[in-house]
């Protein structure tokens, strides 16, 4: 608790935790704030812009917001579909509608960031793809930082041969550029499998990745804690080897655990949206910010669609918040940066 | 003496990790249902010869560890099979690394060139405005995915049309001088480029402030000042040597970063280099392809950290000293 009070003494750190957590809330309740569904698609509005939201009236005087829908239109100059707005009718944007928070009257479209090319709503794609960029990096820390803790204190523990051993193995598992690695466990995935299973199949990949660097540093502390007088009571004691490591040398290493979580979702963030835009990750219909943004790769959707890029500037917000935290949570606890500062 | 024999100790060290790391490779792509020979197959353009060699080189029909052995035999004879456009893949692969390497030495050096003296500037004048502009600016660097500020960089290109889209040479390429070669490889490269840059330099700049925060808080620098050094031979000669080794470590990690960080440049750039070739061998399950450039791409990542090793062994004496420490 008294972390949270010094994290809220920190400026900038009050507003990443801020930002961070409406983040995760408008995430938990995507279903309610969304105005269309997951599965939402109207095919006559590919790329339709976003819709404009009035709240002053024709007569200039302040009125309720209202929009008008787009009506597709082909311009044989430019050779294009171009967008225009109907003028004629109105339509008034209605709060608590069918169960969301918003929505627009009967026969009404509204838009808040334009759709994609099947002509999906961006804005509810958004708050869904977030569910599952927003979560892919803190679960596969779940499945990291056990397997990271238990190698790295076995092998620093025992040492000799066995340390030799394993260390040698993480240092190879370290040494295949991460990227290259990802891709590749990524591509041999058995194609026609359910969403839920490719979801927790790319968490899985994406530990397998994380999990070497991480051993490696608690391999180290656990080597300088090891040798501390408290452990060699508990030998003397007799405790066995496999509860010194878990119930007391492990403990020791809960700081730096923490700082290292803090700092590695973000990676988690940027690994899961890279995989994505190229295609390896999450497939379509499922929406998360990487697919979201492969559609930013033709070069007609950046220029002339530019609300088509939203998912790369949440992205950043994302990992921006979590690193000055995660920066903040570091100084708090870690007393040695602490002087520093 | 004691350096080479330190050098050919750290260099047999390699040859274990790189087994290690094939054996791994090996079975991760194995383990995938997809027939290694499939595309060539298909390939109407590829003789049964070439099959059957494929067939003989790899021993598909033997138990995996037999297939093992004779894939390594035939890495370390330098043939990587035929791709599944029929090429061999060490053409394709002499093609390719150059291109990656000269992108990321590029960055490396640019990055240590720029990224150094601001992590020095900002310790140096630790806490005021522009330290911490510093520090606004990195984290922005830190967190802007790659390929996302890549596509923002080709929207600037196309739009004020200063920059070439794609590639690495023109389409006219060979016909122009030596000179205008240059300058035409120059200009395809600024822009990735630029994207690798601002994404290392910010964790560049920060570690070498706080390494230099450290250092200027130990004892032998307050001892410096206390013997009265000017404020310049204090930095330069006493905190900077001893700031900066911890920087040449991570010249290895940084290469790594650079290897996976311009895979998605390449992409996004349709820059030819090893990152786009292992993407697109991935995605047309070209077995052989995958394989080969994998390896080549943890040699790549080995003898950086390899060098690395070296350099920080000449600028460091205490490593000289203690040859090999316990990590």
């Amino acid at each position: 608790m008294e972390v949270i009070k010094k994290i809220f003494r920190d400026k900038f750190a009050r507003t990443a935790f801020i930002i961070l957590f409406l983040l995760y809330l408008i995430i938990l309740f995507a279903d309610f704030i969304a105005p269309y569904s997951n599965t939402y698609s109207n095919r006559d509005m590919a790329y339709a812009p976003p819709s404009k939201i009035y709240t002053i009236n024709e007569c200039g005087k302040i009125s309720w917001p209202y929009t008008y829908n787009y009506v597709r239109e082909y311009n044989p100059v430019l050779m294009q579909t171009v967008f225009k707005q109907d003028r004629s009718q109105k339509y008034y944007i209605k709060p608590f509608k069918n169960g969301h928070l918003f929505g627009v009257e009967e026969g009404g479209q509204v838009y808040l960031l334009g759709t994609d090319i099947n002509g999906r709503d961006v804005f509810s794609r958004l708050l869904f793809g977030g569910r599952i960029s927003m979560t892919v990096g803190f679960l596969a820390l779940l499945v990291v930082f056990p397997i990271g803790l238990l190698y790295g204190g076995i092998s620093g523990y025992f040492g000799g041969i066995v340390d030799t051993l394993m260390m040698r193995f993480a240092e190879a598992v370290m040494a295949i550029p991460s990227f290259y690695l990802l891709i590749i466990l990524a591509a041999i995935l058995p194609s026609g499998m359910t969403s839920v299973q490719r979801f927790a199949l790319i968490v899985i990949i994406l530990a397998l990745i994380g999990w070497a660097g991480f051993a490696r540093v608690v391999r180290g502390m656990v080597l300088s804690i090891k040798n501390e007088e408290f452990v060699q009571a508990e030998k003397t004691m007799g405790a066995s080897n496999l509860r010194i490591i878990l119930r007391h040398i492990l403990p020791q290493t809960t700081s730096y655990v923490i700082i290292a979580m803090t700092l590695s979702v973000p990676s988690y963030i940027l690994a899961e949206s890279g995989l994505s835009f190229l295609g390896l990750g999450i497939q379509q219909p499922d929406a998360s910010w990487g697919n979201m943004l492969k559609e930013a790769q033709e070069f007609t959707n950046i220029l002339y669609r530019p609300w088509l890029l939203t998912p790369g500037v949440l992205i950043f917000i994302a990992v921006l918040s979590f690193n000055i935290l995660g920066d903040a949570i570091r100084d708090i606890l870690d007393p040695k940066s602490q002087k520093r500062i | 003496m004691e350096f080479f024999r330190y050098i050919s100790k750290r260099i047999l060290q390699v040859i274990p990790l790189l087994i290690i790391v094939s054996i791994i490779s090996f079975f991760i792509i194995r383990l995938s249902p997809v027939d290694p020979l499939a595309e060539l197959r298909l390939n109407p353009s590829i003789s049964q010869e070439t099959l059957d060699k494929e067939m003989k080189r790899l021993n598909l029909d033997k138990p995996i560890y037999i297939q093992y052995i004779s894939w390594a035999k035939s890495f370390i004879k330098g043939d990587l099979g035929y791709t599944s456009a029929g090429e061999k893949v060490s053409v394709k692969l002499k093609e390719r690394i150059p291109n990656t390497l000269l992108l990321t030495v590029i960055v490396i050096f640019m990055t240590w060139a720029v990224g150094l003296p601001l992590g020095i500037l900002a310790a140096v004048h630790k806490e005021t405005a522009f330290d911490r502009m510093l520090t606004v600016i990195s984290s922005i660097g830190m967190a802007i995915p790659s390929f996302f500020f890549a596509i923002l960089l080709l929207i600037f290109a196309v739009k004020t049309g200063w920059f070439p889209v794609g590639g690495l040479t023109s389409w006219n390429f060979s016909e122009m001088s030596f000179g205008g070669k240059i300058l035409d490889i120059s200009k395809h490269l600024v822009l990735p480029v630029i994207v690798l840059f601002t994404i290392s330099l910010s964790g560049l700049q920060r570690q070498m402030r706080a390494n230099m925060l450290e250092v200027l808080d130990s004892d032998y620098v307050k001892f410096a000042r206390a013997k009265g050094l000017s404020e310049g031979k204090v930095l330069f000669k006493h905190a900077l040597r001893n700031a900066i080794n911890p920087m040449i470590t991570l010249l290895g990690f940084e290469f790594a970063g650079l290897l996976s960080g311009a895979a998605l440049t390449e992409y996004v750039f349709q820059y030819p280099g090893l990152g786009r070739l292992i993407l697109e061998a991935v995605m047309k399950s070209d077995i052989n392809l995958v394989m080969a450039s994998l390896m080549m791409g943890t040699i790549m990542l080995i003898l950086g950290n390899l060098i690395a090793d070296i350099l920080l062994m000449i600028t460091d004496p205490r490593v000289r000293g203690g040859a090999n420490g316990s990590d």
